[in-house]
């Protein structure tokens, strides 16, 4: 589903080079959950962009759903990100003035669903993540776990077949934490490839397969121990 | 992304931001209110001047002694000369044109009036019965002065309202007899009140036959001889004939100044129409500011609403989208400025209609077609560059930045 091919990311710092990623080859099957693990500035993030169309690699070659998506222009990027790919952020990344319901209505509007399908969708969403009492609340008034809720709503709300989190966990306490990372698990059970990137190796271990990232390249990749 | 959801979304984050808001309604508004209201001063200017232009008379061709000389200065300034007289003569031949219709001599001077013990000093006007017509003056009672000989002198006056007033308050002055200097004149007629025009009252005046004026005063000379063209096209013709004539009568020599009412109208016309435009054009300035500080402010949205950009771009935005919400945010409120302004300036133009009531201050529709037309280009003008600074934002970067 996921397929890159030899493909390396750098940057222009000043006037120096600075590869994020060199040389990454990797395969993802439909439905795999997947975790990214690594110290900073290892690369993790750029991998995550990467795959979720957000930035360009400065060479190789990226295929998604079997489809070249390298060379495609900024509209149909985007239109590849509005049908195929979820985002969850570790800053939630909610729009303040809109309502938990609103937020997860975004991408629909943007979509250009019509509001019919809009509404029962956005229905439905608030039933399965509980927050159904929280539908008319701006995300001030939300707490940090339900401002997380709202943001994977958001994320499913297309039905994406890829769902992208980067340390979803990182501004959530531990309880908290494990909620979200509950949900995004029994995602995986509808068949959504998830990929995660974390530096806790606890949080990492749940995954089935685990990357671990070194200066731009993944060095060692391990299953879980079921 | 629809029509209608993309104004929800651009009136959604207008209402995110009330003070932002509020304040570029306000600079819009002001332009767009400052545009209405100058140029309707401007267009009341011009339409009281025609107004007053045209209560003159119609068709209009003035004629008085002299030459008033645009350029040179002649032996004549120097030794005092006196022009030739235009003579009631000179006047009637007028009418050999064909192009003339009427023609109404003038004589003016100044008398004392009295009845009984009350009198006052009179400006007296020495006429025939065409002056009616030709000066589009009316009647209140009574008759004007009687058509016929114009070398009869016949004691008889026609009371300004005023005049009326005060010498004779609430009684009836037809059939009474007045004095003007050491002559005695009957009343036949009054005028309708018709105020001032070109700063000549006609309340306050007093019209006799100008023979009479002529004895009265001493005088054979004419101030004016008031012409009306028999039609509009027929002006220039009256003008160029009435010319001939004259200076025919006066042995070639071109002693006289004939105006048109016309020329001296368009002269006016295009003064006071330039005049519109140029604080029509001072007021389009303050709509250029009001962009600008749209501009402004809506660069300051961009950068405090770089996550929310960042993140439309993740759930699947293009950059053309991004643009046509900001876009749509420039118009809407250079729409609700545009129609804020229209209705204080609006406003503003009744406000001073009631001030100044002979002013008929009014908005043209120009003027106001063209202030909601710059409102709305400057708004979307200067939302340009926001709009594709916006729309060029790097995702990553806009979602990292803290």
């Amino acid at each position: 589903m996921i397929e890159f091919n030899q493909i390396s990311r750098s940057f222009m710092v000043g006037d120096q080079q600075v590869s994020a990623l060199r040389n990454v080859d990797l395969n993802i099957a439909a439905g795999d959950y997947v975790s990214i693990m690594g110290p900073s500035g290892s690369g993790k993030s750029t991998l995550l962009n990467l795959i979720g169309l957000l930035d360009r690699p400065s060479s190789g070659i990226y295929r998604l759903d079997g489809g070249n998506v390298t060379d495609l222009n900024d509209e149909q990027q985007a239109h590849v990100r509005s049908q195929k790919i979820g985002f969850v952020f570790q800053s939630f990344h909610l729009v303040p003035r809109l309502t938990a319901a609103m937020n997860i209505e975004l991408p629909l509007i943007l979509a250009g669903m019509p509001v019919a399908e809009r509404q029962s969708r956005v229905e439905q969403l608030l039933e399965n993540y509980g927050l159904k009492d929280r539908a008319d609340h701006r995300p001030d008034q939300l707490s940090g776990g339900q401002r997380q809720r709202v943001a994977i709503a958001r994320a499913t709300s297309m039905h994406p077949s890829v769902l992208l989190a980067d340390e979803p966990t990182g501004n959530l306490d531990q309880t908290t934490g494990k909620e979200v990372i509950n949900l995004l698990e029994q995602l995986t059970e509808q068949n959504v490839t998830l990929i995660l990137v974390t530096h806790d190796p606890v949080l990492g271990g749940r995954a089935k397969r685990q990357l671990h990232m070194v200066d731009g390249q993944i060095i060692r990749e391990t299953e879980r121990s079921s | 992304m629809k029509f209608l959801d993309v104004m929800q979304f651009a009136s959604g984050s207008l209402r995110g931001s009330r003070a932002r808001t509020l304040l570029m309604i306000l600079a819009m508004s002001i332009g767009v209110a400052a545009v209405v209201v100058l140029t309707g001063l401007g267009e009341g200017a011009r339409r009281y001047v025609i107004n007053q232009f045209s209560s003159l008379g119609t068709n209009l061709i003035i004629i008085f002694p002299g030459r008033t000389e645009t350029a040179g200065f002649g032996p004549g300034m120097l030794l005092g000369q006196i022009p030739r007289e235009l003579s009631l003569d000179d006047a009637q031949s007028l009418l050999r044109s064909r192009a003339i219709g009427r023609i109404a001599p003038l004589t003016i001077g100044s008398s004392q009036i009295s009845r009984d013990a009350i009198n006052r000093e009179v400006v007296v006007l020495g006429s025939t019965s065409e002056l009616l017509t030709v000066r589009h003056m009316s009647l209140k009672k009574g008759q004007f002065l009687p058509a016929g000989n114009i070398h009869s002198s016949e004691s008889v006056c026609v009371l300004g309202s005023k005049i009326l007033l005060e010498l004779f308050g609430k009684q009836n002055a037809i059939g009474a007899w007045v004095r003007l200097g050491d002559r005695r004149f009957r009343v036949i007629g009054i005028l309708s009140d018709q105020g001032e025009s070109m700063g000549f009252n006609t309340d306050e005046i007093v019209i006799i036959p100008v023979t009479s004026a002529h004895m009265l005063f001493n005088t054979s000379g004419l101030f004016r001889i008031l012409v009306e063209a028999k039609s509009r096209d027929a002006i220039m013709q009256a003008k160029k004939e009435a010319e001939s004539i004259l200076v025919t009568r006066h042995n070639g020599e071109r002693d006289v100044t004939v105006v048109t009412q016309d020329a001296v109208l368009a002269t006016f016309d295009r003064i006071l129409r330039a005049l519109t435009l140029a604080v029509g054009g001072i007021g389009a300035i303050s709509l250029a500011v009001a962009g600008i500080l749209i501009m402004n402010v809506m660069l300051i949205a961009v950068s405090q609403r770089i996550h929310e950009i960042g993140l439309l771009k993740a759930l699947g935005a293009p950059a053309s989208q991004i643009r046509n919400l900001f876009f749509a945010e420039a118009t809407l409120l250079s729409v609700i400025g545009s129609i804020v302004g229209l209705i204080l300036g609006q406003a503003g133009v009744l406000v001073i209609g009631k001030i100044y009531p002979s002013l008929p201050v009014t908005a043209p529709w120009w003027a106001i077609l063209a202030a909601f037309g710059t409102a709305l280009g400057t708004g979307i003008l200067f939302s340009v560059w926001p709009a594709r600074r916006a729309a060029a934002l790097d995702p990553v970067t806009a979602l990292s930045r803290s």
